[in-house]
Parts: structure tokens; sequence; C-alpha cells
């Protein structure tokens, strides 16, 4: 009855949405409730068969359609959409006041008009508080004002994945704030591609006379599902962490988590560039096995005899 | 029964208790909505009416039981129509636009769908919210644990807890028995603050550490939230200890270790192995972490002092060569 439990919400809310927009066209209505144009008509259709008692002709609820448009000319008493559920509430309450208590996310005014509104209406939504605030990030003045005035900027980044700097003239589009982190999503001259750039890795940020002019094809990213997909590109490392690393498989994300003895882990692990990877590993010393891929084990083995041999030169002058 | 007949005869309920000032019987209603008149026996139109109105309920209509004055055999239904509805709500389109950005900001199937379901209702109450903004901030809120929910629902419920925490992921899970106050999405990771019973002091669990079921105890409304308690304020300051500061002197190669350089300061140059790099010193978290940022750049990143942190890199590294037996 999974069908039953999805249509009846839509069933009961279509009568009071098209008493307050007479004539509506059929497909706005699709569109506005997520249902394809046949769907839609077989839920009009089955609310025509719906009515009061007696369910005579006078008694039911009546539509009338025009073209491609609908109107509501009988709603038999239907007039208003059902109260929020506490889970509804709690889900719009707790995000628009997460919203509302972030500085600089939107224009903070009309987002508490909001807040009181539906609180007025659905209810308060206590004990569940989302705090979307980053930390402070010294880029983030500069980019909401690029991004309101569609100016075009030219940053000094950090890539951990290459641990080096770059400079890179770079679109605005928008700002991500995903979990935790705020984000700045650009084209990037450079990439020739969208990027998202982590604020708190700006170095530096330059405001350009030019205006910010991303090209058609560049899409905003889909972050649903999390900021770092599996790429088919990318290689895969399968590490055995011991209790004192198993942070990695929380911090990371990782797959196939199998436990092993004295709460040690063996994961796989997706990374892209084999240099993180190595630093990685490297910093981890005695608490990390690389099982897979041998060529990552070796390239940390050789870095880090290379680093040993390094600090034996120094160790003399030093240590004495 | 077909589900678009279950669906037909469903909303047929809704219509006529909505219309119904008294509370109605259940023989009555029987005899009146349409598709209960084909139960064969008492015995299935009870099931299918147990059945429809916990459908109901579960969507969260009104559906109250009350005696009927002057009758003997049972109670009746009614839907008041003033619980039903959703009072009037008007927004401004600033508003609706804040309205339609807060409801994209779940990344989590029950509370995107429950903020898509309130959406609904509010277009159905005259409000137009974009589905689709052109916005130029968009903030995002996973929430994908098993045991949010059911804690998200114990904290509206007042209701006690037991949940089964790990401390550290490696640690075997230990019992809690928890009054929860509320629930905290703090930097990207969900957190529940409440009292914990066994240790009668304030705690906060990170919820991805719990392992199982969270199981509920005793009654509905036993768990008073202390006022003006500020969850956020908890969590923030649990989640986040000081960090110890340490300071260090480091050779780093040239044009390498960016970021470590980030947070350095470079005092002068130095030859090391044929190498050219800078002498800096650095603040440092403790040496543990400081060590594995160290080691991780290999030769491109030497101790010069303190000889703690010098030996911590060391041991890592002889670790990762392979020759620390």
């Amino acid at each position: 009855m999974a069908g039953v439990a999805q249509r009846l919400p839509r069933l009961l809310a279509l009568v009071p949405y098209l008493l307050v927009r007479p004539g509506v066209l059929i497909e706005e209505v699709a569109a506005d409730f997520s249902v394809t144009v046949p769907q839609l008509r077989r839920d009009l259709e089955l609310l025509w068969m719906c009515g009061l008692p007696g369910y005579g002709p006078g008694d039911l609820i009546d539509l009338s359609f025009e073209g491609d448009t609908v109107t509501v000319t009988f709603d038999a008493g239907m007039r208003r959409p059902l109260r929020l559920t506490g889970a509804e509430a709690t889900a719009l309450v707790v995000a628009l006041r997460a919203l509302a208590e972030t500085p600089g996310v939107l224009d903070g005014g009309s987002v508490r008009r909001a807040l009181v509104k539906i609180e007025t209406a659905a209810g308060q939504a206590d004990g569940v508080v989302v705090g979307l605030a980053t930390r402070e990030e010294a880029a983030l003045a500069a980019v909401r004002d690029a991004l309101d005035h569609r100016r075009a900027l030219h940053i000094r980044y950090y890539t951990p994945a290459r641990d080096t700097i770059s400079e890179r003239t770079v679109d605005p589009m928008r700002l991500l704030l995903v979990e935790g982190r705020s984000y700045l999503e650009a084209w990037c001259r450079w990439a020739d591609d969208v990027r998202l750039f982590r604020l708190d890795r700006i170095e530096h940020v330059t405001t350009l006379d030019e205006p910010a002019v991303p090209p058609p094809q560049a899409r905003p990213t889909d972050v649903s599902g999390g900021l770092f997909r599996a790429q088919p590109d990318q290689q895969v490392a399968v590490l055995t962490l011991a209790p004192d690393a198993r942070w990695v498989a929380e911090y990371y994300p990782v797959e196939g988590l199998i436990e092993d003895e004295g709460g040690a882990a063996t994961v796989r692990m997706r990374y892209a560039e084999t240099e993180w990877m190595v630093r990685l590993v490297l910093g981890l010393g005695a608490d990390i096995v690389v099982r897979n891929p041998p060529e990552l084990a070796e390239a940390v083995a050789q870095r880090a005899r290379a680093a040993v041999r390094r600090s034996d030169h120094l160790a003399p002058s030093e240590a004495g | 029964m077909t589900a678009a007949a279950r669906a037909e005869r469903l909303i047929n309920l809704v219509l006529c208790l909505l219309s119904s000032r008294q509370y109605l019987p259940a023989e009555r209603i029987r005899r009146t909505v349409p598709g209960y008149a084909d139960a064969p026996s008492d015995e299935a139109f009870f099931r299918m009416f147990e059945r429809d109105k916990a459908e109901l309920r579960e969507l969260g209509v009104p559906l109250e039981t009350g005696r009927i004055p002057g009758f003997e055999a049972g109670d009746g239904y009614r839907i008041a129509r003033r619980d039903y509805e959703l009072p009037d709500i008007d927004l401004e389109p600033d508003e609706a636009a804040a309205v339609a950005l807060a409801a994209r900001l779940w990344d989590s199937p029950q509370l995107a769908d429950a903020a898509n379901g309130a959406l609904l209702k509010l277009r159905a109450a005259g409000v137009d919210v974009d589905t689709e903004p052109s916005v130029l901030v968009q903030p995002r809120v996973r929430a994908t644990e098993p045991a949010l929910t059911p804690l998200i629902s114990a904290v509206q419920a007042g209701q006690v807890v037991t949940v089964s925490h790990r401390r550290r992921p490696a640690e075997q899970p230990a019992a809690r028995i928890l009054e929860p106050w509320g629930v905290v999405s703090w930097r990207g990771r969900w957190y529940v603050v409440g009292h914990d019973r066994d240790r009668d002091a304030v705690r906060c669990f990170r919820i991805s550490r719990i392992a199982g079921p969270v199981r509920t105890v005793g009654p509905s409304g036993a768990v008073q939230r202390p006022p003006g308690v500020d969850l956020l304020k908890i969590v923030a300051g649990s989640a986040e200890p000081p960090p110890a500061a340490h300071t260090a002197r480091l050779w780093l190669a040239h044009g390498r270790a960016y970021g470590l350089r980030r947070r350095a300061t470079v005092l002068g140059t130095m030859t090391v192995d044929d190498v050219a790099g800078d002498v800096v010193t650095v603040e440092l978290p403790g040496y543990d972490v400081a060590a594995r940022w160290i080691a991780g750049l290999g030769p491109d990143a030497v101790v010069l002092e303190p000889a703690e942190l010098a030996t911590a890199v060391r041991d890592r590294l002889l670790a990762a060569a392979g020759s620390a037996g």
C-alpha cells in the first residue's frame, strides 16, 4: 500500500491547490506536484468520483476542464490543505532557523519573517538545531561581494591533493555550505571547467574589474549525496587501519569496511592523486598498512627511506 | 481491492467526517461511505476501518474518537475542521524564496521528503514556492545516520532512550541511558545532547557512532530540557577542545610543503643533503597530529627542534620504511 501512502497527501492537497488557482495549466499542476501529466489526470479523475454523503451529482467534487486548464467548481468541503505533520514542520522550521542564524547566507530579514509565519501556521520545532556557521574565513567577504556584483576573481589557491599553490582567474557561480565548510563554486578559466574552491584554502583573493561570465556549459555541481563521488578513473587502495588510525575511515569516504582483530579495520579507499595518498599513509607510520596496490606500498617505503636519510644528514650537527 | 479504490474510500471518509459536526458511529460510516459496503463480514469491515484510521492518522489527519450522547453501541468518529486545516499563511515573494531555499537544505531522504511534503501543503494554501530558485548561496546539510530519525522522534516526544555508543571507532560500544534534550548538526556532523543518567552529567554523543537501534524507555513527556539551555553551545564546546599549540623549527625543501608553509614563518635558508630549503618556525597542534603532517611530507620536511617531535616523526618514517623492527 506504499502507493496509497504516497498518493493520498497529493490527493488531499490537489483540490485546495486548484481552488486558489482557477484555470491553471494542467502541465503546471503536474510540475508543482512532481508527477507526470497522465498521473495527474488519473488523480483528478479519482477526485471527481469522491464527495459528500448522498454522492449524487451535486455532492461530488466537480472540476471543469477547458483546453489544457482545470478549475474546481465544487470542493465538497476540501477547502484547505491538511496541517503540517510534526516531521514536515521540523524539516522546514529547523532549516529556516539555520538560515536565519547564519549571517551572510541570505537577507536575514526575509528568512526571519518567513520563519515567524511558518511557526505560527505549523508550530514550533524544538530540539533540533543546525549550525551552518563555518569557520571564520578571510575570503568570505570578497567572495560574497563578487557574487553579488557578478565580478570575476583572481585567487591564490592551496591544493592539498598536490600540496601546491596555484593562481587562477575564476568566474564565481555560487557559494555552497556543505558539511560544515564553505566552497566557492566557480568556472575556473585555468582548468576550463567548474571547480569547487574551499574558502579556507584561498590564500589571497583579488576582485577583478571584469564581469563574471561563466560559459553556458558551466553547470552547477550536483551536491546531493555528498561532495565526493566515486570516479571511474580513480585508483583504489586497500588499507588496514590500526585503532589509532580508525578515524581515517570516518574522515574520508571509504568502502567495504571489514573489522580485523584487536580493533583494526581494513577498508577500500579511492584516491585521485597518488602523491596525496602517499602523504596520508606516510604520516600514519605504523598505524596503517597498504595491502594494495603494491606500487603505492613501494612509493611509501621509498619516500620514507629518503626522509630518514635526509634527517640523518642533519642529525650530527643539530643533535650535537 | 485496488489501490485506487482504497484511495477513493479514504478521500470519501475524510470528506464525510469533515462534513459532520457530530461523532459518527462506525456502523453509520460503513453504510454511508462508498467502499465499506463491499466488506463481506463485520470482522472484515472492522479490519478495513482500523487500517484506514491508522493510515489517516499516519498522514497527520486529526481523527477524533468520542462518545455519542444517548448512543450505547460504542464510540463515534469525526474530524474537527479547525484541527485539520492549515491556518492562513501569506508569504511575500522574498519569504517564499527563503522557504524554498530552506526546503533544499536537507541532503537526507527522510528530511527532504518531509520538507517537500510541507512545500506541497504551502502551495495548496496558495503560496507560490519556486522549486528551483536561482540562489547565490546554497547550504546543504547531510543527515544519513540511521539513528537520527528515531532520536528526533524521542526528543520531540520527550522520551528517555538507551543507545549503544562507541567513544572511539575501534572501541566496543557501551550502553548509555540518555534523557535527550536535542540533536544538533555542527560542522557537518550530528550529535545528540542530553543528560546521561549513569554519569549524572550533560553529555553529547556523535550520532554516527551510535551502533544498533535507539530504544525508547518509559513514557512520553518524561524528559524536560532545562530552560535556557543552548544546545549548539554545548556541542561546539565539547566538539572542539582548544588545540594545544607547540612551536617547532623545521627545514622545508624549496617549493614544497605548501600546506605547512601556509602557517609558517620563514627564518632563513639552509641546504640539507645538497637540497636548498628554508628554515621556518611554525605553530602546531599536539605532537601526534604534527608528527603525522610532517612525516607525510617525507624528505621535503625535517624537524630541527624540538627533539621530541623529531623522534616522533622519525618513528613513523622508520615504520613506513618497513625497517622498524
